[in-house]
């Protein structure tokens, strides 16, 4: 029998929560046994190669990429989980959302204290994704289903949360693993 | 005085005395009701409704209601957790709560309250208030961001500092703590000492530079939920 297969993405995050995965030590061999990753920066796969079971979605939406990628998460994964604040509330991103992107990006390009900016520009390329008005929880783009908070989560949360699902065990996760810092 | 009268709390009978809250006599039995406006000390409040029990089948503040004989409380039911934990959802939803980098985090008892309600993520959409934050004074800062208006520093100030630094100004979402002064926290006549200080349940009024003392796992709320400490001495 195949094996389940997970896929995780890090949109406006740092990818510590990724880092936090990687933090659950020798069980990723484990891991390994249990699932195969698909698209995922863990083997570097781009695109899905069809339906997964397991979706981990690190950070919020902060551009329209972002939400393209999330909403292609949505479609292809049975399952998908926010982990970590920012996926949960926007987290550090998020302090951006009760100033106006005009000023964001002024602060940021033209005025801010260490910046050098010659041609006095903000980017503004095609090729860039086009930036939010604010910064907006997974939840809020598409259905989440399951929350692991903490920032980063800590890796026994991750770890006793995939093998439950994995081991069509409910997602009861103790006091201590439930964390927001 | 002997004159002890009975209720009952979730089937279990307690005592109370006369002129007890029923918040009180529960926690004289052992018995946590969750709150974050009520602290011991000060002057009930009954503004978070955190504390909300059905009262002969009636929803009150526990920390106002006074006890009386013969009252069914109902406390630890599905229905009341669900309220309770909607208003938590609620608070955490209408500030700016960034737990991942607030000095009180592990020891803030909104946090602590989510913890024990076993809350991953509020469901209810995100509001980004603006709100400000006052760091004109040398020792202390007021975080607007994460107050959720319990009024523990207004009455503190008022009633154990004698004082009158803060009250509440404004209505509905603009309604606020202010300082008794044209502005800032710095024109107050707050001191570094006050018991104003030692009140706020979040991370909205703290003193400078003490944050963080506390190593990761042995802060307040890290291994026990928040209430452990009256339901220990119920059991013994």
């Amino acid at each position: 029998m195949a094996k389940p297969k997970l896929a995780t993405t890090s949109l406006a995050g740092c990818f510590g929560c990724h880092m936090a995965i990687l933090d659950i030590d020798d069980r990723i061999l484990k891991l390994v046994e249990l699932i195969d990753f698909d698209k995922s920066p863990v083997d570097d796969i781009k695109e899905f190669t069809g339906p997964v079971d397991i979706g981990l979605i690190e950070g919020g939406c902060c551009n329209e990429e972002n939400v393209k990628v999330l909403q292609d998460f949505r479609k292809h994964c049975k399952v998908l989980i926010s982990i970590g604040d920012c996926a949960i509330n926007g987290g550090i991103p998020a302090m951006r959302n009760n100033i106006p992107l005009k000023e964001c990006l002024e602060e940021a390009y033209l005025n801010g204290p260490t910046v050098h900016n010659p041609s006095n520009q903000i980017p503004n390329d095609d090729e860039l994704p086009l930036i939010l008005n604010r910064v907006y929880p997974a939840s809020e783009i598409v259905k989440i289903d399951y929350h692991l908070p903490g920032c980063p989560p800590p890796a026994d949360t991750l770890w006793e949360a995939l093998v439950a699902l994995l081991t069509d065990k409910p997602v009861a996760l103790p006091y201590e693993l439930v964390k927001y810092d | 005085m002997s004159d002890t009268f009975t209720l009952t709390i979730d089937g279990k009978e307690i005592q109370a005395k006369p002129g007890q809250t029923i918040l009180q006599a529960a926690e004289d039995a052992g018995v946590y009701i969750p709150r974050l406006c009520a602290m011991k000390d000060l002057v009930p409040h009954g503004s978070c409704r955190v504390c909300t029990v059905m009262v002969n089948g009636r929803p009150q503040a526990a920390c106002t209601q006074p006890a009386a004989a013969g009252m069914i409380v109902e406390s630890e039911t599905e229905s009341v957790q669900a309220v309770r934990r909607d208003i938590v959802d609620m608070l955490f939803v209408e500030g700016n709560h960034f737990c991942m980098f607030c000095e009180k985090s592990g020891n803030c008892e909104l946090q602590g309250m989510a913890y024990r309600f076993g809350i991953t993520a509020p469901r209810f959409p995100f509001l980004f208030p603006d709100r400000d934050v006052d760091a004109s004074h040398p020792d202390i800062f007021i975080d607007r961001n994460r107050c959720i208006l319990c009024g523990r520093c207004v009455r503190a100030s008022r009633d154990l500092d004698g004082k009158h630094v803060f009250e509440f100004v404004g209505r509905g979402h603009e309604k606020c703590v202010a300082v008794n002064a044209e502005a800032r926290l710095a024109d107050t006549d707050i001191d570094g000492n006050d018991k104003a200080l030692d009140v706020c349940p979040v991370g909205a009024l703290l003193r400078k530079r003490v944050g963080f003392s506390t190593p990761v796992g042995k802060r307040l709320y890290d291994h026990k939920p928040i209430g452990s400490d009256i339901e220990h001495a119920g059991q013994e």
